[in-house]
C-alpha cells in the first residue's frame, strides 16, 4: 500500500510541478517569491479545511457542513469585532475555536450518538448553519470599515517572513501528521473506516473517534471562518459557500478514498496545492474564473477515475468478498 | 495435454479445462491444470487454501481468461467474455457466500439479471412467480417466493443460489464450499439435493475442506496443490489418507493433536448467563490450560454466547467473571481484562483488508509499544515480524495489505494480533471453517502452544472431531441451554451428536452418525 501510495503521491507532486512551471512559462511573474507567498495564503484555509476533511473522509464519514460552520463562526467574531473594534485579536479566535466547537459536537453527538449517517446530519446542519448566519446577522453585511484593525490585519501579518495564516496551515498540518501517522487514536480512525466491525472486536471506541473527529472539524471550521472573513475583510451570509466541495475534492485528488480508511496526510496536501495552482492559473491562462466550479468538478472526476484505477486489491476485494450483510451464519 | 485417457468416463466432457496456466503477476496461480466434468458426475475438487482451487472456477465461469490451455464447453475451445457468457453456456457457481440481494424478494432474486418481460418490455411477475415456485419446488424448498431474501437463513439462501442456477437451465454447477456454514441436517438435505441434480444430468463441480462430503457424494476427484494438479480419478479407488498426503505433500499423521497442559484454577466462570433470545441459563467454568469445547449444531447459540462473554452484545442476566472480576461489559474492557475473542465472520469482524500485515497485527497493542505519546513504528515492525515468524504467516512484505494473504494466512493474522496482548483467555469461534488442512493443523498447534502457557481457550466448532481431538471437556448446546458437559474420558461422537440435537430420538441420531461416517 505505501509503495501505491508513494508511486501516486510521487505522480501527483510531479504534475504539481509541471503545471506551477507551465504557468510560469506563460507568465514569469507567477514564480517571483511574491507569488509563491501569496500561494501559500491562498492555499492555507483550504489545507486546513482539506485535512480536517480527510478525518471524517477516513472514518467512512463526510462533513459537509465545514462551509456553512465557517460562515457562522466568522460573522460571530465580526459582529463581536464591530461591536468592541478595540478587542485583542486572541478573542476573535478563542470565540471562533469556541464556536467551531459547538457547531462540530453538535454534529458530532447526532452522528456517535445517535448513530444517524454523517452525510444526512451534516447536510442537515449545513443548512441550520448557514440559516443561523442570516439570524445572527440580520442578512446584512459586516464590511471592512466596521472590523477592528487588528482583527482584519492578523492574518496577513508576519512571524519569521512568513504570514500568520501560513503558519497556522503548517501548523496544523504538522499536528495533523502527527494526529494520524503517531497517535494510536489516528491511526484507529483507519481501523474504523477500514472495516468498522473488525475494529469493534478489536475493542476501538467507534461513537469516541467519531465525536473527535467531528470536534476537531467543527474547531477547524471556526478557525478558518474567522481567518476567512479576516482575510477578506468582509462576514456576510454567503461566506465560503459551497467550500465543503473544495475541501472534498482536494482529499479525492490527494487520493484520499471515499469509501474510508484510505489517504494520507501529504496526498491531502497535494491535492489542496494542486487545486490553488489550478484555480490561480485559470485568469492567466485567459479562462474566466466562473469556470473554477466547472473545473474543479472536473478535478475531482479525473481523481475518482485514477483512483479507482490505482486500488487493485480494493476492487478485488469489492467483487469477490461482498461486504457481508447478515450473511455470515448465526452459530 | 486432457485426462480423458486416463478417465474412464462413459459421455464426453461438458466443461473442460484443458491445459491451463494462469500467472498472476509474479505468480503461478495455475500450472498445466486438465479438469473434466461430465454429465451425470459429481467431481469433486480439493487442494489447499491458494492451491488455484478459486483461480479454476473463476476460468471455468470467465472470469478469468487463461494464459494458456484453452476452457472447453462440449468439447469446442471457447473464449468467455464475461461471467454472463458462461451462464449462458449453462454454466453457473454457488459460492459460500451466496452473491443475492436482501432487499429484494426470493422471485426477484432467482431472475436478477435476466427479468422475464412480456411485449413492450414490461415485466411477467407473473411468469416469474410461477417458474420460481416451480424451481424452489424441485428443491423441496417451500418458502414464499415473495418474501424478501434478507429473513431467510443461510442454508435457505444457499438453495436460492441453486435454484438461480437452475432458472437458467445451469447444466454445469459448481458448488465452492456450499456447506462451510450449513447444519448437519442442512447439508443432508443439500447433499440429497446434489445427488438428485446428478442424477438428472448435471456436472456438478464440489469444492470442499471436509473430506467426509466428499466422498459422500462425489464420484471423481482432482487434487490441486501450488497450481499444480497432483492427483485426480475416482473416489471409490482412493483412501482418505491419501487425498490429505496428496494436498499438503505430506502425511498429516496428527491433524488434532491434543496438547498435554496442566490445568489449573478456575479463571472464568459463567453463572447462569442469558441474553433472552439466544442463550439462557448458561453455567460452565473454564479452567487455566483447559481447552474448553462448545459443540452444538448452527442456530445453538454459542457465537451469541461468546460474543457476550467478549462484550459485543452483554448478558442481559447471569454473572460472567474473570479471575474474580465481571466481565462482557464491552470489548474493550475485556481486552484490558486479557480476554480475546477470534470472530467467526473473519472476513467482517477479522480483518483490516485494506490495512498492512504490520497495522493489523500491532493495532490492538499500540498504546503498549508507543514511546510516551508517540507511536513507535520501529517497535512495531519487530514485534509484527516477530508475529509473523511465530506463525508462519506466509508473506512477501510486512506492509502487504491483508487482502492479498490467503484466508489460512488471514486467519492467522487475525488470531496472532492478540498474542502480543498476553491474553489470559482466548474465545475461538469456528476458527478452522474455511482455512485449508495446512492452516487447520497450525490453529491446533496454536492452541496447544497457549495452553502449555495456561492460557484458558474456548473453542467453538461445529466439527466434531475437531472439538474431540482438541477439548479436554466439551459444552454441548441445544437451543441456546447447555445440555451436558462431557470430559474427555466419555467423549463418544454419538452420545455428542445425540445431546447436540436435543430432543431428537436416539434412533435418528445414530441415523446421523452413519451418515458422517459414510
Amino acid at each position: 500500500m505505501s509503495k501505491l501510495l508513494g508511486h501516486r503521491e510521487a505522480a501527483l507532486a510531479a504534475l504539481v510541478v509541471a503545471l506551477f512551471a507551465a504557468i510560469g512559462w506563460r507568465a514569469p511573474v507567477f514564480w517571483s517569491a511574491a507569488n509563491l507567498d501569496t500561494l501559500l495564503n491562498d492555499s492555507a484555509i483550504l489545507t486546513i479545511m482539506a485535512l480536517a476533511q480527510m478525518c471524517a473522509l477516513l472514518t467512512r464519514g463526510v462533513d459537509l457542513s465545514v462551509g456553512a460552520s465557517m460562515a457562522l463562526a466568522g460573522m460571530l467574531t465580526a459582529l463581536l469585532s464591530r461591536a468592541q473594534p478595540e478587542l485583542p485579536v486572541v478573542w476573535s479566535i478563542l470565540l471562533a475555536l469556541g464556536s467551531g466547537l459547538v457547531l462540530g459536537t453538535l454534529n458530532g453527538v447526532c452522528i456517535a450518538w445517535l448513530s444517524l449517517p454523517p452525510i444526512v446530519v451534516t447536510l442537515g446542519t449545513m443548512s441550520i448553519y448557514r440559516g443561523l448566519v442570516f439570524v445572527v446577522s440580520g442578512g446584512a453585511w459586516v464590511n471592512a470599515h466596521e472590523l477592528g484593525p487588528r482583527f482584519v490585519a492578523f492574518p496577513l501579518e508576519r512571524f519569521l517572513g512568513l504570514t500568520h495564516l501560513g503558519w497556522i496551515a503548517l501548523g496544523v498540518a504538522a499536528l495533523g501528521y502527527l494526529f494520524l501517522h503517531h497517535r494510536s487514536a489516528g491511526r484507529e480512525l483507519y481501523a474504523l473506516g477500514g472495516n468498522p466491525a473488525a475494529a469493534r472486536h478489536v475493542g476501538i471506541n467507534g461513537p469516541r473517534r467519531e465525536l473527535l473527529v467531528y470536534v476537531l472539524s467543527g474547531a477547524c471550521s471556526g478557525l478558518c471562518g474567522y481567518l476567512w472573513v479576516a482575510r477578506y475583510a468582509v462576514a456576510y451570509t454567503e461566506t465560503a459557500l459551497g467550500f465543503e466541495m473544495q475541501t472534498i475534492a482536494a482529499c479525492v485528488i490527494g487520493g484520499v478514498s471515499i469509501r474510508g480508511g484510505r489517504g494520507n496526510v501529504s496526498g491531502c496536501l497535494l491535492g489542496a496545492a494542486f487545486l490553488v495552482l489550478l484555480f490561480n492559473a485559470l485568469p492567466i491562462i485567459d479562462v474566466s474564473p466562473f469556470w473554477q466550479p466547472a473545473i474543479s468538478g472536473a478535478a475531482i472526476l479525473a481523481a475518482v477515475v485514477l483512483n479507482s484505477r490505482s486500488e487493485p486489491e480494493r476492487r478485488r476485494a469489492r467483487s469477490w468478498k461482498p461486504a457481508g450483510n447478515a450473511l455470515g451464519a448465526r452459530t | 495435454m486432457s485426462v480423458e485417457s486416463s478417465a474412464p468416463v462413459s459421455s464426453p466432457p461438458v466443461l473442460s479445462l484443458v491445459g491451463v496456466d494462469k500467472r498472476f503477476g509474479g505468480v503461478q496461480a495455475l500450472a498445466g491444470v486438465s479438469l473434466d466434468l461430465v454429465a451425470g458426475q459429481v467431481h469433486a475438487l480439493l487442494g489447499e487454501n491458494g492451491a488455484g482451487k478459486s483461480t479454476a472456477v473463476k476460468l471455468l465461469t470467465g472470469v478469468y481468461a487463461p494464459d494458456a490451455g484453452c476452457v472447453r464447453v462440449r468439447g469446442t475451445a471457447l473464449q468467455f467474455q464475461s461471467t454472463q457468457a458462461a451462464w449462458q453456456h449453462g454454466i453457473a457457481a454457488v459460492y459460500q457466500d451466496p452473491a443475492l440481494f436482501d432487499q429484494l424478494s426470493v422471485a426477484e432474486n432467482l431472475f436478477a439479471g435476466h427479468l422475464a418481460t412480456r411485449r413492450g418490455g414490461w415485466l411477467d411477475w407473473k411468469a416469474m412467480r410461477q417458474r420460481a415456485r416451480a424451481s424452489l419446488q424441485s428443491l423441496q424448498a417451500d418458502f414464499d417466493v415473495q418474501a424478501p431474501l434478507g429473513g431467510l437463513s443461510l442454508a435457505q439462501k444457499h438453495l436460492v443460489a441453486i435454484a438461480r442456477a437452475l432458472t437458467h437451465d445451469a447444466r454445469v454447477l459448481i458448488l465452492d464450499e456450499p456447506t462451510a456454514a450449513l447444519s448437519r441436517r442442512e447439508i443432508d438435505h443439500l447433499y440429497g439435493i446434489v445427488r438428485r441434480l446428478a442424477q438428472a444430468g448435471t456436472a456438478i463441480l464440489f469444492i470442499s475442506h471436509k473430506l467426509d462430503e466428499v466422498f459422500a457424494i462425489a464420484h471423481r476427484y482432482t487434487v490441486l496443490r501450488d497450481g499444480r494438479q497432483v492427483a485426480e480419478g475416482a473416489i471409490g479407488e482412493v483412501k482418505e489418507a491419501d487425498l490429505v498426503r496428496a494436498m499438503v505433500g505430506r502425511s498429516l499423521t496428527q491433524i488434532f493433536p491434543k496438547a498435554a497442559a496442566e490445568i489449573g484454577d478456575p479463571v472464568l466462570q459463567a453463572r447462569e448467563l442469558g441474553n433472552g433470545t439466544a442463550f439462557e441459563g448458561v453455567s460452565f467454568t473454564l479452567h487455566r490450560g483447559e481447552v474448553l469445547g462448545f459443540y452444538g449444531l448452527v442456530g445453538a447459540g454459542r457465537t451469541e454466547l461468546v460474543e457476550a462473554l467478549f462484550g459485543l452484545a452483554p448478558p442481559t442476566h447471569g454473572v460472567a467473571t474473570l479471575e474474580g472480576q465481571p466481565i462482557g461489559r464491552s470489548p474493550r474492557a475485556s481486552i484490558e481484562h486479557g480476554l480475546v475473542l477470534v470472530p467467526e465472520d473473519r472476513q467482517k469482524n477479522g480483518v483490516f483488508g485494506a490495512l498492512s500485515i504490520r497495522e493489523n497485527l500491532v493495532l490492538p497493542s499500540l498504546r503498549r509499544l508507543a514511546r510516551g505519546p508517540l507511536l513507535d513504528r520501529h517497535a512495531e515492525g519487530t514485534l509484527a515480524q516477530q508475529l509473523v515468524d511465530r506463525l508462519a504467516i506466509k508473506h512477501t512484505d510486512l506492509e502487504q495489505p491483508v487482502n492479498e494473504l490467503s484466508g489460512g494466512n488471514q486467519q492467522k493474522v487475525v488470531i496472532g494480533k492478540w498474542l502480543a496482548t498476553d491474553p489470559k483467555v482466548i474465545l475461538l469461534d469456528e476458527p478452522t471453517q474455511g482455512v485449508d488442512v495446512g492452516a487447520k493443523a497450525a490453529v491446533h498447534a496454536f492452541i496447544a502452544a497457549l495452553v502449555a502457557r495456561g492460557v484458558a481457550v474456548i473453542l467453538v466448532s461445529s466439527e466434531l472431531p475437531e472439538v474431540m481431538g482438541v477439548a479436554d471437556r466439551i459444552v454441548v448446546m441445544h437451543e441456546g441451554r447447555v445440555v451436558r458437559i462431557v470430559p474427555r474420558a466419555e467423549f463418544a461422537a454419538s452420545a455428542l451428536v445425540a445431546a447436540a440435537l436435543g430432543s431428537v430420538s436416539a434412533r435418528e441420531s445414530t441415523d446421523v452418525e452413519a451418515a458422517r461416517a459414510s
